[in-house]
């Protein structure tokens, strides 16, 4: 696992609001960056994420790796985007101002190197977003705050045995990949797309079966310590909403609501320079 | 249908959608056509919500693609995140007629179920996914209807071969047993 | 007083099964008591505790005649959380029952589901987690910790509910010896200090008994066979009749030709009355002369200044050395966590060295891949479920021959051969559903054993298994190793397994390589035992109490003797 994001302990103003209001801050803001295609509110978004990665004091080290592997897959739907539909731009923005010429019958123009663009930004705006939620969110804390939303907490304790049990999962599935690859079963990139087939067989169902008879050990042990006995459950990890939190989910809404009224204000989702 | 969200049912939800992101590493490239592979975890999510209903399919499905695609790609694709846990729903409103737990996927049972995923699928990829990506990010039409068929044939081939096999290889190796005779 | 337990003529039957698990059961516990329940697998001693932890019925469905009281009430009229709220649990799987991302946590799990306020919460966590010395953890997640801290936390996960009732289901299973020893003084606290009343459910008797117990429950075959206190039941054949090892020195005594009496107090070898058997036991010691043992001199694997570690500055393995002779049987042991497993990595290819060599038959291995080595040094993984990919037990077993080319004759030739060996033939066209787990255990080993390995390793081969399942296995080995030449490397914990069937020991500690001698040697010295969370076989300390001067040599004769005994 060398390139996964995970939660680091840190003390910050982020890190010290509940999961919940991080939570519904973080929806606010996908919501938003999904809807809107008005360029100056993305940039003005862009801006806000890169001080916000700044306040939550999180080193470039703990998401560096995997921005750039984000990015090298922006670069690749981008490409894509542009083969696809040349004329995506021109047809949300109704003109057409050729730049240059790409190859072939593929000719840039600034519609469409301006769609692209927001795409780019649109992407920028989410990605921070999801960063600073993970590495600032404490797992427990989060899976009992969702049960302060309203949502059941048998729900909120399927996400907490899922975060419990992916390093326990992934412990076996590197020791089932090595004694498997003992005995020659190996996912090696020159094999037939049959044999292929069997040995991912041979690694995932001991993976799988294995996960089946956890299943059953750990709903017993949960059962015997009373697990679903009331309508409603504590949490050791639960924190109450503070000044701050209400602040932000205020200030988070209240951005969302202008956000998407300067959006649709013309009564479009896009941003049109070119009129 | 299976609407029981019990102790073991949480259970399933947390710890298959553990194994769904411990999977997301696990790629099968296809070889003849460059970055493009097969996932495997399609075939797990397709088991889980066979075996325990549509509520851990659609949780299994949701969560498990949210998680494995922010922990590993720290980016979450919401237009494809919701197809997965519709996939897993649909999957797992015939959990009772498949009865992989009662030992009984065999035959007629694993046909069905080939039934099933394949219209999950089509409905989750060819559907829903592009949709999404229309109205989310307003991406050309025929990319992502392209981008949609492309991940329909991946995971019907997945699920069709995988899952099959790993419902019915549990069924055999997990499963109750019977009475056998032995043989000299 | 009232009994805290009670069984009246309490036969059960589980719905899956033709026949009922327990027949007329009549057992009374009192509260206060600490009673150890043993049996070997199969008995119905798991069913009888989740008898009493409400597993059965409300988990696993069936039918019940007869009676029976848990705290007064007849558990049928409650359900599953008022009986959690008298009876608490602490599984066998560690693993399974830590439920919380982090200690406090799963300390707390109990009490969240019962809605206590957060404020008390805290508070009586932090009161519990103290009472098993587990408060410096209370924020590290599950992985960080030792097998020992992990059960610990188990314990205060059910203490902190305040139950009467403490159900200890196989508490040693996945504990080395020195943390078993520990985890049953702190048990034996619990039950002084809290006045609880203590349920042990336990084959690994001799460990069990290391603190006092009131009564010991044999049950066989779905009855109860014996309810006696430690010294009666030592000085009675049930043990050998049920297929439970007795301890080490009671077997010793008997060899010696010694009567166990109660009154002489056998349940303890500390406080025994061995007066009036000491003469007998050196008479015996003199008696018995072991064979001269062939020694082989041709190493089949080195390992020359091994040096391992994942992060500078933290070394996992320390300059390791050591030859294994061919056809040698011989154990890596150590507590959980020394080493151990990284060595075994390493001399597979799964993680690569710092720096030193491996060696096979005098060639050096860095240069062959995982596929490479697995064809010469086969690994068995400890759960056979993490190798099991097929539904059909031949298709298991040629998996690693199909997978490398070999024709479809050879192939069927070579497996059916190696059924033969193992003992699977007639079952060649069983589901591997069909199996128990030891024949499971055999599949694994065939589907290795079928690439025609030079040397097998082992990871804890025998680990959970009860008396008779642990000789089948261990007998198994043994005779690939005899008749096969097959060498063998297992990697343990276990005690006995050392002592009965390997000429070998290589103890690691800490990261280093502390002693590489006989297992008789490893188990009769203290310094090298406590080092690798070992316990010193109560065999030294018997020899000691006769006033044997060699007990080493009295431990080694032990072993020769039993086994001639027991294969005649």
């Amino acid at each position: 696992m060398a390139r996964v994001l995970t939660y680091e302990e840190k003390d910050t103003a982020i890190h010290r609001l509940c999961g919940v209001t991080k939570l519904i801050a973080f929806l606010a803001w996908s919501v938003t960056s999904m809807m809107t295609y008005d360029t100056r509110i993305l940039a003005v978004m862009f801006v806000l994420s890169l001080v916000l990665y700044r306040l939550s004091k999180t080193k470039w080290s703990q998401v560096g790796p995997i921005f750039k592997f984000i990015l090298f897959f922006l670069c690749i739907n981008l490409i894509a985007i542009f083969f696809f539909s040349p004329g995506q731009g021109t047809k949300i923005y109704g003109t057409d101002t050729p730049l240059f010429h790409v190859v072939g019958p593929y000719v840039m123009n600034a519609e469409q190197l301006f769609y692209e663009f927001n795409v780019l930004l649109k992407y920028m705006t989410v990605v921070p977003a999801i960063f600073m939620f993970i590495v600032t969110t404490n797992p427990s804390e989060f899976a009992a705050s969702l049960n302060r939303v309203g949502i059941s907490y048998k729900i909120g304790y399927s996400i907490a045995i899922a975060l419990r049990y992916i390093p326990d999962v992934q412990d076996d599935f590197n020791q089932i990949k090595n004694a498997q690859a003992a005995r020659g079963i190996e996912m090696s990139k020159k094999a037939t797309f049959g044999s292929r087939i069997k040995n991912t067989a041979a690694i995932m169902f001991p993976l799988v079966f294995s996960g089946m008879d956890r299943i059953d050990v750990v709903s017993n042990a949960m059962e015997l310590r009373g697990f679903g006995k009331k309508k409603k459950r504590t949490w050791y990890m639960g924190k109450k909403l503070e000044k701050a939190d209400y602040a932000v989910i205020a200030v988070s809404l209240l951005f969302m609501v202008i956000a998407l009224g300067i959006t649709y204000a013309d009564g479009n989702r896009f941003y049109n320079p070119f009129v | 249908m299976k609407l029981k969200f019990g102790i073991k049912e949480v259970v399933a939800a947390g710890i298959g959608t553990a194994l769904f992101v411990a999977l997301t590493e696990v790629q099968i490239p296809l070889g003849f056509i460059p970055n493009t592979a097969l996932q495997p975890r399609a075939a797990l999510l397709a088991f889980l919500a066979a075996v325990f209903g549509p509520i851990v399919g659609g949780i299994v499905g949701l969560l498990g693609h949210a998680l494995g695609d922010a922990f590993f790609y720290g980016s979450i694709w919401w237009s494809w995140v919701f197809p997965e846990a519709v996939f897993g729903i649909v999957v797992g409103l015939f959990a009772n007629k498949f009865a992989v737990k009662e030992g009984e996927f065999s035959g007629k049972n694993i046909v069905l179920f080939n039934v099933v995923q394949v219209i999950a699928n089509a409905v989750a990829w060819i559907v829903v996914a592009p949709v999404l990506d229309i109205v989310i990010y307003a991406e050309p039409a025929n990319k992502v209807f392209l981008q949609g068929v492309w991940a329909f044939v991946g995971n019907i081939i997945i699920a069709g071969i995988l899952g099959s096999l790993l419902g019915y290889a549990y069924t055999k190796i997990s499963g109750k047993s019977s009475s056998l005779a032995k043989e000299d | 007083m009232e009994p805290i337990i009670e069984f009246k003529n309490f036969t059960f039957k589980y719905r899956t099964q033709v026949e009922p698990t327990l027949f007329d059961i009549n057992l009374k516990i009192f509260p206060g008591e600490k009673v150890l329940i043993v049996g070997p697998s199969g008995s119905g001693k798991s069913t009888l505790a989740h008898c009493i932890n409400g597993l059965v019925p409300f988990s696993y469905s069936g039918d019940i005649s007869g009676e029976y009281y848990v705290g007064g009430k007849d558990p049928r009229k409650l359900d599953i959380f008022a009986l959690s709220q008298m009876v608490g649990t602490v599984l066998q799987d560690t693993d399974g029952q830590f439920i919380g991302l982090t200690v406090a946590e799963d300390i707390a799990f109990a009490l969240e589901n019962d809605a206590v306020p957060r404020e008390e919460l805290l508070k009586k966590v932090d009161d519990v987690a103290k009472t098993v010395f587990v408060d410096e953890f209370l924020d590290h997640a599950p992985y960080a910790l030792s097998g020992g801290q992990k059960q610990r936390v188990s314990m205060a996960g059910v203490l902190v509910d305040d139950v009467d009732i403490l159900l200890f289901d196989e508490p040693l299973a996945n504990l080395d010896p020195a943390t078993g020893k520990k985890a049953i003084a702190l048990i034996d606290e619990i039950q002084k200090n809290q006045g609880k009343t203590i349920v042990i459910i336990e084959h690994r008797l001799e460990d069990a008994l290391y603190k006092d117990v009131d009564r010991i429950i044999v049950v066989g075959e779905g009855r109860i066979v014996a309810d006696m206190t430690p010294d009666e039941l030592l000085s009675k054949d049930i043990l050998q009749q049920q297929g439970i090892r007795e301890p080490l020195y009671v077997t010793a005594l008997k060899h010696a030709g010694c009567e166990i009496l109660p009154e002489k107090k056998p349940g303890h070898l500390e406080t025994m009355d061995l007066s009036s058997y000491k003469e007998k036991v050196k008479t015996w010691f003199e008696s018995v002369s072991l064979p001269e043992a062939a020694l082989a001199e041709e190493a089949v694997l080195s390992v020359k200044n091994l040096n391992f570690s994942y992060l500078k500055d933290r070394p996992v393995l320390k300059d390791i050395n050591f030859e294994i002779k061919r056809g040698e049987m011989s154990a890596i042991v150590g507590k959980n966590g020394a080493g151990k497993s990284t060595l075994s990595n390493l001399i597979c290819g799964f993680l690569q060295p710092n720096s030193g060599e491996i060696l096979l038959n005098g060639k050096d291995i860095s240069p062959l891949s995982i596929k490479e080595r697995g064809e010469k040094i086969g690994l068995v993984m400890q759960n056979p479920n993490q190798m099991i990919s097929k539904p059909m037990i031949f298709d298991e077993v040629a998996l690693g021959l199909s997978v490398r080319g070999v024709p479809e004759e050879e192939i069927k030739e070579r497996v059916n051969e190696t059924l033969k060996i193992c003992g699977l033939y007639p079952y060649r066209k069983w589901p591997v559903n069909a199996l128990s787990f030891g024949q499971k255990k055999r599949v694994t080993i065939a589907s290795i054993l079928v690439m025609n390995p030079e040397i097998l390793i082992l990871d804890e081969p025998t680990a959970g298994q009860d008396y008779r399942h642990y000789t089948e296995i261990m007998e198994f080995l043994k005779y690939l190793n005899e008749e096969k030449g097959i060498t063998i490397l297992m990697i343990t914990h276990d005690m006995h397994l050392m002592l009965e069937y390997t000429n070998r020991a290589i103890v690691i500690a800490d990261g280093e390589l502390i002693c590489d001698n006989s297992p008789a040697y490893v188990l009769s010295n203290e310094e090298i035992s406590d080092r690798a969370y070992l316990k010193k076989t109560s065999l030294f300390d018997l020899a000691k109490c006769c006033e044997i001067s060699e007990p080493q040599a009295f431990v080694e004769r032990f072993i020769y003797y039993d086994r001639e005994v027991r294969h005649g």
